[in-house]
């Protein structure tokens, strides 16, 4: 996500670092070079200039050209301007009734469906209904009847009369106990005269509490245009935007608030329903400036496992009877959060290493390809098994070989940190008890 | 095959121009260059090419003639929907990014190549999106042409494989592959593709005879970045240009065609069936022209 403009800011910040004071002129060439990453970003003009005079009189009143390190200086005023660009605070999707109710509207093919099902699953705890609001798309309502089935959601199939089909949705809502009815409408142009007008007969008649914007974050400022006329039509809560796994230069996100004062309030990062994000503009920040996002991550790694299991293998880790089994099981763990290049961008420091996720597949085929008695003892495997295993798992033995042996290195590794009691620990390394 | 300048393709695809049109027509109206170059920028259309018309048009009296006749000359490489005969069945793959329009796109095509009398057998390559294969039944049933089915989470180039073998051995005319919706900087969706594409050459020596990407015209700028990432990886021979009903920024196609040399061969102009019309470059300057 946001490489390039990620990339960028962090060169900038390499060479301001080499400063130990900074002159007028050096201050005034670092914000010329941060209004061009913004603009080559594609982020509105208007935007990245009011962007730039917050960011030089929050350093005007900092004395930077006194500041001992100016670096620090002027990468905490790209953050906290960086931060209340995107919206400060983060904006909450507000759902109190019962049902709750949201309209997913936007143009063909930005994602609305795929998104229909990806706040079923963040909403999974209040039974989503996931209702067809396109009867002409052919097989729009079996796409979302499918998506719905993987996120473990209701469904209601489209009908004609698209605004009946919403009322009487809320009824089978209320009916079954779903406590979140999500209106999945049909793909139109703005300047669709008649289909507009359906939309806010839905609003009229079936009320929604949200009307949500999906926008494609590939799009770049023609976005802008979409939601300024949808905005202007329908009044919507917020803006969702998708697809930006791709390489979306993040114009559309960094402006989009200040153009129509629209939130936004979710993103989606790839093609899994796992693959959404409220939108935190703290951490989208942080993101973009290269600092990582360690709350993000926080979240998904407790999110994607059960808790109770993560205690027992810490545990078993560090007595050093870490088994295959249980290493395949973080393996699964780490892929229910989505994709490790992914995660490795929220990670400080560790967004430019390169991931080999196939490397991760032949893993777990090699684990696969062992029998429970193998994956409990490695030490029983020999030479015959080997080959047995690397055929199986489409590998060589020499695979098969650095896999056992990387493994009994790390075993050893736990051995030695269980051993050493957590009072002899230097500073830093001890286990921290409660919270 | 031509739609011609007067037909009622032509009146469509004016009308589905009329937002890019009115870009392209304040350029008549200004002289300042910098504004020109504004506007040009605006429709996306690329640094070079910009310069080229803000060049042309300087000095020039007729502004309309030149600008129509340059960027129809911009457009020109290659373009329109004829290509060279191949032994049948003529392959076609489809490939493009997730929500561009392929599978839409797709069902025009059989439409209009049924149209012209040909066999068309369909196949749904795309194995990945919920109910990819259903719509994709629904479009091949209101153009009347055969389908090669598939289920969720099939191995794609199987699919392409055997409607390949059938279309071959029946007797087909053009086998069209409509496959998944993938970014461009996915590498692994990327390599799964090219996959799609040996598999083919498998059944028909050199086939795909045609790799189309359907470009969403209303993306801007990220499509000449995306019909990169495609013809590096497979090369394509085609693009279909959808939405472009919906934007004002109809002007990437310049960019994608000067750089790359990839025709444009088809446009989508709307929603249903018969909304697509073969692309041809001076119809559509005259179009984005004409008041």
């Amino acid at each position: 996500m946001f490489d390039a403009l990620t990339d960028r800011f962090v060169k900038l910040q390499r060479k301001l670092r080499g400063y130990g004071t900074l002159s007028q002129q050096e201050v005034g060439e670092a914000l010329r070079e941060v209004r061009t990453v913004l603009l080559e970003a594609d982020v509105n003009y208007k935007v990245v200039g009011a962007f730039i005079r917050a960011v030089r009189q929050r350093l005007e009143e900092q004395d930077i050209t006194r500041a001992v390190k100016p670096a620090e200086v002027i990468d905490v005023a790209l953050f906290r301007e960086l931060t209340s660009l995107l919206g400060g605070s983060p904006a909450k999707l507000e759902l109190s009734g019962n049902p709750a109710t949201v309209c997913l509207v936007g143009l063909q093919g930005t994602g609305k469906t795929t998104f229909a099902g990806k706040l079923a699953k963040l909403y999974k705890s209040r039974r989503p209904l996931l209702v067809a609001c396109d009867p002409k798309r052919p097989a729009a309502s079996e796409q979302l009847r499918r998506v719905a089935e993987t996120a473990g959601a209701g469904f209601v199939p489209a009908r004609d009369d698209v605004v009946a089909n919403c009322l009487a949705s809320l009824d089978v809502a209320r009916r079954q106990g779903n406590n979140l009815v999500v209106f999945d409408t049909a793909g139109r142009l703005h300047i669709d005269n008649e289909l507009m007008a359906e939309l806010e007969l839905i609003q009229q008649q079936a009320s929604p509490e949200a009307t949500l914007l999906v926008l494609d974050g590939m799009v770049g400022q023609d976005a802008l245009i979409q939601a300024e006329q949808f905005h202007e039509r329908l009044k919507l809560t917020g803006a969702c935007i998708t697809k930006l796994d791709g390489d979306a230069r993040g114009g559309a996100v960094v402006s989009v608030r200040q153009v129509t004062g629209l939130p936004v309030l979710f993103i989606g990062t790839g093609e899994k329903l796992a693959d959404i994000e409220p939108f935190h503009p703290d951490r989208i920040a942080s993101r973009i400036l290269g600092r990582g996002d360690l709350h993000s991550l926080a979240e998904k790694v407790s999110a994607s496992g059960n808790p109770e299991q993560q205690r027992a293998t810490a545990e078993k880790f560090l007595k050093g009877r870490f088994d295959l089994e249980d290493f395949l099981d973080q393996l699964r763990n780490i892929k229910k959060m989505g994709s490790l290049s992914k995660l490795m961008k929220m990670i400080p420091g560790a967004g430019q290493v390169n991931v080999d996720e196939t490397e991760m597949v032949r893993v777990e085929a090699m684990i696969q390809s062992m029998t429970p008695a193998e994956r409990h003892d490695p030490d029983i495997i020999d030479g015959s098994r080997r080959r047995r295993i690397a055929e199986g798992s489409g590998t060589s033995v020499q695979d098969i070989n650095r896999l056992l042996k990387e493994f009994g290195q790390a075993r050893v590794m736990a051995r030695q940190l269980g051993g050493i009691t957590p009072g002899r620990l230097p500073r830093g390394f001890r286990p921290r008890r409660g919270r | 095959m031509s739609p011609g300048v007067f037909g009622r393709g032509f009146a469509r695809l004016k009308q589905a121009l009329s937002r890019t049109r009115n870009s392209f027509r304040r350029l008549l109206d200004t002289r300042d260059e910098s504004e020109l170059e504004e506007l040009l920028l605006a429709a996306d259309v690329g640094v070079a090419a910009t310069d080229r018309l803000v060049d042309r048009l300087r000095g020039a009296t007729d502004r309309r003639a030149v600008l129509e006749e340059e960027v129809a000359r911009l457009l020109e490489p290659g373009a329109g929907p004829v290509a060279a005969p191949v032994e049948p069945p003529r392959v076609v793959m489809v490939v493009g990014v997730n929500g561009s329009g392929k599978t839409t796109t797709v069902g025009k095509l059989c439409r209009l190549f049924r149209e012209q009398g040909q066999r068309v057998l369909v196949a749904a390559a795309d194995t990945y999106r919920d109910a990819a294969s259903d719509q994709l039944a629904v479009w091949a049933a209101r153009a009347g042409v055969e389908l090669v089915a598939s289920t969720q989470g099939q191995d794609a180039a199987a699919v392409a494989f055997d409607a390949l073998t059938r279309a071959k051995s029946q007797g087909f005319d053009i086998a069209l592959l409509d496959t998944a919706g993938r970014l461009h900087t996915r590498t692994d969706l990327m390599a799964e593709v090219a996959k799609i594409r040996r598999v083919c050459a498998r059944v028909k020596p050199g086939a795909p005879d045609d790799i189309w990407l359907v470009l969403d015209a209303t993306v801007g700028q990220n499509g000449l970045r995306q019909a990169r990432a495609f013809h590096d990886e497979l090369g394509l021979t085609g693009l279909v240009v959808a939405k472009l009903d919906g934007t004002a920024r109809g002007g990437v196609m310049i960019p994608v065609v000067q750089e790359l040399g990839v025709p444009v061969r088809y446009v989508g102009t709307g929603e249903r069936l018969e909304d697509i019309e073969p692309f041809d470059a001076r119809a559509f300057a005259r179009a984005l022209l004409e008041s």
